[in-house]
């Protein structure tokens, strides 16, 4: 059972507060196609990823950013119960898309990376530890239906 | 995964940009290594004050980010260059290889909030590339 200190509660809620959605998911999702040019290929339908240039500036990729925050949203929404709020996309990650979990890691590596961008030194330790647990259980919640 | 001559120059010009914020990166990155990763706090176990910021951390971090600026001029051989840093590494500190990622992590960090413009996608992709090659330089005389 995780347990969430009313602080990280706060941290996550304000963290999310800041958020600008429409631009935060792309830019994770985008920064992860780039970095780490292999997670590509759960993508080889969304056209043109020849280059970073392209990258970012692909519908596709910009929509499925936004799909993936909205995604985390309901983690956010549901943090005492994440493992059962993310049954269903577990199973689709697992049996539908194929995705290897290490790259679940890689995602929100990026997406930190993002945040810290855009918050600047009000993104302090502490806030970073509390997004980290966050997304570590939202990872390990994506995970969990794998066999 | 070894570094294309893109890489090197990426690297270079950034890295140029982040020797005068030498110490302010360094504070920040040691600073979360410590406090998001507390397991790594057992390396410093001699330090009294651990929490981000105090005089140890700083002066450290600061040690820490002129290795990585230091590692930036040799480039071409950093297995050559940095064999002393590894045989301090592997024989006297023995810090675990796991956390190199994780101070890499907190470095990219660092830069992200201290230069949100500068560190794009491909900017990231070079430095993460080029810090993962100083980790195995530094892992080069564990065993």
């Amino acid at each position: 059972m995780v347990v969430w200190t009313e602080q990280e509660r706060a941290f996550i809620q304000e963290i999310f507060g800041k958020l600008n959605y429409e631009e935060a998911g792309p830019k994770a999702l985008s920064r992860v196609l780039i970095v780490y040019p292999w997670t590509q290929r759960y993508f080889g339908n969304f056209g043109n990823l020849y280059n970073a240039e392209a990258i970012i500036n692909n519908p596709m990729v910009a929509a499925h950013g936004k799909v993936v925050l909205r995604g985390l949203e309901r983690a956010m929404k549901n943090m005492d119960d994440i493992k059962n709020t993310y049954k269903e996309l577990s199973v689709l990650h697992s049996e539908k898309l194929r995705v290897d979990p290490d790259n679940f890691k890689l995602l929100a590596d990026c997406l930190t990376i993002v945040i810290a961008a855009s918050m600047r030194n009000s993104f302090t330790p502490e806030k970073q530890a509390a997004w980290q647990k966050f997304l570590a259980v939202v990872v390990s919640a994506l995970c969990r239906q794998y066999y | 995964m070894s570094l294309t001559a893109k890489d090197k120059a990426t690297v270079k010009k950034f890295f140029a940009k982040v020797a005068p914020k030498a110490e302010e990166i360094g504070n920040e990155t040691l600073s979360r290594t410590l406090f998001v990763y507390p397991q790594t706090k057992t390396y410093f176990s001699h330090w009294a004050d651990l929490n981000p910021g105090s005089p140890n951390v700083k002066k450290h971090g600061l040690t820490v980010v002129n290795g990585v600026l230091n590692a930036v001029e040799l480039m071409d051989d950093l297995k050559g260059g940095l064999l002393t840093l590894s045989e301090l590494h592997a024989f006297m500190l023995r810090v675990d290889p796991a956390n190199f990622k994780i101070i890499n992590h907190n470095l990219l960090v660092a830069l992200a909030i201290t230069f949100p413009e500068d560190f794009t996608p491909d900017v990231h992709v070079s430095v993460d590339k080029f810090l993962a090659q100083v980790s195995l330089a530094l892992s080069e005389k564990y065993r």
